[in-house]
């Protein structure tokens, strides 16, 4: 029973929960939202425990839907998905916790949309059908415009429109791709479906199509990744958002697009993906990625905008992770997906609560404030060594199995991106100290208050979760072993078997 | 239920529901020519038109239910499933747009009743148009639906863009009709005849597919249709027309006017000239640029209505896509996108018409700014009409959209889908700016929506659009069975796999 029903009552319950928002009375808002998505994550931690590493895609639940075209509403969770599930479960009410002082107009409309955002977010993760799938990509759009537009910062308009057209025009040309594979299969089996199942089985090799449609998925992924040339909305939308949608924005939504390529584009064409000039392109411009964010984000004024620059760099790991398709790789790849969700959302949690307090993002604006707030300090400090990728922490744990496992494939690629890590060790030390030690210089920074009980309940969590992935990743790992096994499985031969 | 149209009594039937509005319309004349003056006077003959169009719906119904079909080759008039689904339609576009005339009328002081009256008479033409099996039928169809929307277009005589709008319209309407009439000719030259079947039929057995005088008449014919439907480049008369005519009058040529041209394009071109390969690269041609030109002339665009009018011109352009594919996929594309279409147009068109204050026709895109902390109501609603216009998940438009992209992919054209989503891209960047100013801009001054009104029967129908447009959003299904049969009982002349064994 809980098997089967729980993705679809984690799906409707943020719904459902909107749906209430709407007739509340705007002063308890925060308090039902909060409610609902504490529910809907305690609804969702069972499935940590009855999730079988070694029984490929669980809790599945499939039911017709437009049937003349063969769509189902088909959902289930495997080892990929149930990680990206609990990620965005986790982080949706911490989120709300955290909006608690900073949304201050329109609160209903607010949470109303960050729930009915976690609904998009998770369909994504979920879908086992295109047809579902694009649905709940596309969705997913219209609550996070509205975040970035009404309650955004100065540039919002101009943010929040970047966003949805970039977004916009990659996942349509997906959308014929779509199309283009639903209709070959069709004409191999005379049978017209969109599931994610069938399709795999049956579309076969598509020859020069592939290429057409591979360039399609790819786009529509790489724009979310983002990925080094079309990561330009990402900056704005981050820098933009409220401190709510940019913990989402980095935490959850960056990852659609890494697990669109696990999920879609590297099983449906091996082929493509692996041509030699495809993986060449992808390694560099993942590298490009690494590098370039690195260095813009060293530079950087604003300290959100670095945290936003960081993003490119870490997701460029994660490409470059996916592509080397080594077990470790991937693993740790998807290591990077889970820890990028819980440092950088820390991050943007904590430079919002300095914004609540000073009203300015700047890094000239402090200095030496560890003095002032020591366990603010000492959080930022912990969170931005994770970020790193310190030993001890969760950030190690991924960085380590990616360039382990790249070093199998692309050596040199690995070794360029070690640098990489010494580039965001510069970055955030260098900012780090230049906010919180250095000098009391600025006569503003003496009164600040330091971390709430509330702040504290944000960040004690994900503090706890950074250290438990540092010290004993095995549970994780294991879970998700079978699962990155299974796709190196499907996408090696079936390469292997095209160049022949 | 077989009707053989040879026979008086059976003709009769099968006209039964041109023939139900027809007396209707008569006894509209009548009322309007006993009371046309007061604005009670103007609400009893909404009221009576709703009822002849309900009745006329019924009639439909009622020949659709007994499955009534006309074997026998050639009928003047087609008994298909196509037919009354276009007829609903039609009936369906008229009845809201009667419905967002209440309040409009009495708010602009135009107390004509013949208002209604006309738009039944456009209404009748449209049935005509599309339940036509002969060329000749279409033309009349055409002709009575055109002349009424004229008049409907220049109804508000004392405002000169109305007036300049009907006299354009009037103009370029009569050349384009010339055209058709003139292709009309050229065909009945090439093949002897203008009934449709025979057309088919003569082009197969006669091997006309490339005699000059049928395609030269071909080319009329998509000429005419062309203007009708604003495809580029015989668009240039709908922005203006469309602005300059009252705002609930542009929503009805927004919707059932151009979908009464398609309907009968599509049944020329599927039962007439499916054999005759030359118009799909023509209408490949035309859809292309329309929707470039379309969607690009409507992001420049910084009135509301204006850019309504551009953007119906980019929707002809997606239309044409789904006709170019042809046969049953095709066809079946375009009724289900022309009704999903058809819903949110007009909903947009009422609630531009909501705005607009008396005589203040112009309304900006910047003049909704803040509208969704006022009228929350009318922001969703308006806001779900641009996403079902962009095509966005969640909506009719984006299945209406899906099903177009289907039939461009399965019919092996690709790159045709890919051009329609990259420039329904470039409509995101119109559509969007009116959700953007509605919910993230303020109002300018406290009072800006104080004078939006909307009355009872105009918020009833605006609240079944909306619903209707989430509703098929989710659960497309019987709708789309609705579009599949009906879109399968347009059947080409003479299908190519098997040639007449005349001769």
């Amino acid at each position: 029973m809980y098997d089967q029903s729980v993705v679809t009552v984690l799906l409707v319950w943020p719904l459902l929960a909107a749906a209430v928002l709407w007739l509340a009375p705007e002063r308890l808002a925060k308090h039902i939202a909060l409610a609902a998505g504490t529910i809907e994550f305690a609804l969702s931690v069972p499935l940590w425990w009855r999730f079988v590493p070694a029984g490929g895609m669980q809790f599945e639940l499939s039911r017709p839907w437009v049937s003349a075209w063969g769509i189902n509403y088909h959902v289930g969770v495997d080892g990929i998905s149930l990680f990206m599930v609990l990620l965005t479960t986790f982080l949706v009410p911490l989120s709300i916790l955290g909006s608690y002082h900073y949304i201050t107009k329109r609160e209903r409309a607010f949470y109303a949309n960050l729930l009915v955002l976690t609904t998009g977010m998770i369909g994504v993760f979920v879908s086992l059908d295109l047809f579902l799938f694009y649905v709940m990509w596309e969705v997913m759009l219209i609550p996070m415009y509205f975040i970035i537009g009404i309650w955004g910062g100065e540039r919002r308009l101009y943010a929040a429109i970047k966003f949805f057209l970039y977004t916009m025009f990659g996942s349509l040309l997906m959308l014929v791709a779509i199309l283009g594979l639903y209709f070959t299969a069709a004409g191999r089996t005379g049978v017209h479906s969109f599931d994610y199942g069938f399709l795999l089985a049956n579309v076969g090799s598509l020859g020069t199509a592939g290429w057409w449609f591979f360039g399609a998925f790819f786009l529509a992924f790489a724009i979310k990744v983002p990925m080094f040339p079309f990561h330009t909305w990402l900056p704005d939308a981050h820098v933009e958002a409220p401190t709510a949608g940019s913990v989402i924005l980095a935490g959850v939504l960056l990852k659609m697009g890494t697990y669109g390529f696990l999920r879609f584009a590297l099983p449906f064409f091996p082929a493509v993906a692996l041509h030699p000039t495809v993986q060449a392109i992808i390694v560099v411009l993942s590298l490009t990625g690494i590098i370039y964010g690195g260095l813009v984000a060293m530079v950087q004024p604003d300290v959100k905008k670095l945290v936003a620059y960081s993003s490119v760099s870490h997701l460029g790991f994660v490409m470059l992770g996916i592509w080397a398709l080594t077990l470790q790789s991937v693993q740790g790849a998807l290591m990077i997906m889970i820890n990028h969700g819980l440092s950088t959302g820390a991050l943007f949690f904590l430079v919002g609560m300095l914004y609540e307090r000073r009203h300015s993002r700047l890094i000239e604006a402090y200095g030496g404030i560890a003095k002032v707030v020591p366990l603010f300090a000492t959080v930022l400090t912990i969170v931005s060594l994770s970020s790193i990728g310190l030993p001890g922490t969760n950030g190690f744990v991924g960085e380590f199995l990616v360039l382990v496992g790249a070093f199998q494939t692309y050596p040199v690629a690995a070794g360029i991106a070690t640098t990489g890590v010494i580039v965001a060790a510069a970055y955030l030390l260098w900012a780090l100290q230049r906010v919180i030690f250095n000098k009391l210089d600025k006569a503003e920074n003496e009164k600040l208050p330091d971390l709430s009980p509330r702040e504290l309940v944000v960040l004690v969590p994900i503090l706890a979760a950074i250290f438990w992935i540092g010290i004993y990743p095995k549970p994780i790992l294991s879970r998700m072993e079978p699962a990155a096994q299974h796709l190196i499985d499907i996408v090696k031969p079936a390469a292997a078997a095209a160049t022949r | 239920m077989n009707l053989d149209l040879s026979n008086t009594s059976e003709l009769m039937l099968a006209l039964l529901p041109e023939i139900v509005l027809t007396s209707w319309a008569m006894v509209l004349l009548v009322v309007v020519a006993w009371r046309h003056q007061t604005v009670r006077d103007l609400r009893l003959v909404g009221w009576l038109t709703l009822v002849g169009l309900a009745g006329t719906a019924v009639a439909v119904w009622w020949l659709w239910w007994n499955r009534t079909t006309a074997p026998g080759i050639g009928p003047m008039v087609a008994v298909d499933d196509f037919r009354f689904v276009a007829d609903w339609l039609f009936l369906g576009a008229a009845a809201l747009t009667v419905l967002f005339s209440f309040e409009y009328l009495e708010r602009e002081q135009l107390l004509a009743p013949e208002y209604y009256l006309l738009i039944v008479f456009a209404t009748l033409g449209m049935m005509i148009m599309a339940g036509g099996g002969d060329l000749i039928v279409i033309f009349l169809g055409l002709e009575l639906m055109s002349v009424s929307v004229y008049v409907l277009a220049g109804l508000d005589r004392h405002n000169a863009k109305s007036a300049e709008a009907a006299l354009k319209y009037f103009l370029l309407g009569a050349f384009a009709s010339a055209f058709l009439l003139y292709g009309i000719a050229l065909v009945y030259g090439a093949t002897g005849t203008t009934n449709l079947v025979l057309i088919g039929v003569q082009v197969a057995s006669l091997n006309l597919q490339t005699n000059l005088l049928l395609l030269l008449g071909l080319g009329l014919l998509l000429v005419g249709f062309g203007f009708k439907v604003a495809a580029v480049p015989f668009h240039m008369w709908a922005p203006d027309v469309y602005d300059g005519a009252p705002t609930p009058v542009t929503g009805f040529m927004a919707t059932a006017v151009k979908a009464a041209a398609f309907a009968a394009l599509a049944r020329v071109l599927v039962v007439a000239f499916s054999d005759t390969a030359a118009w799909h690269g023509i209408i490949v041609g035309l859809s292309v640029v329309t929707m470039i030109v379309g969607n690009l002339v409507a992001l420049a665009q910084r009135s509301l209505k204006r850019m309504l009018a551009y953007s119906s011109v980019a929707h002809a352009g997606y239309l044409l896509v789904a006709v170019s594919v042809g046969a049953a996929q095709g066809t079946a594309a375009v009724l289900f996108y022309l009704v999903a279409y058809g819903l949110t147009s007009v909903a947009a068109f009422a609630l531009l018409a909501a705005k607009g204050r008396a005589g203040e026709s112009d309304v900006q895109i910047d003049d909704l700014a803040g509208l969704a902390a006022t009228r929350p109501w009318l922001a969703f609603g308006l806001a779900v009409c641009m996403l079902s216009l962009l095509g966005f998940p969640g909506t009719a438009g984006f299945i209406g959209k899906w099903y177009i992209l289907a039939a461009a992919v399965a019919g092996g054209k690709a790159w045709l889908a890919a051009v329609l989503v990259l420039t329904s891209v470039i409509s995101a960047g119109y559509y969007l700016p009116v959700i953007m100013a509605m919910y993230m801009r303020s109002a300018p001054f406290a009072e800006a929506h104080a004078g939006m009104r909307i009355g009872r029967p105009g918020r009833l129908a605006l609240a079944v659009c909306i619903a209707a447009l989430l509703y098929f959003g989710l659960r497309p299904n019987r709708l789309l069975a609705l579009a599949q049969e009906s879109g399968m009982t347009l059947t080409p002349a003479v299908t190519t796999a098997a040639p007449p064994s005349g001769n």
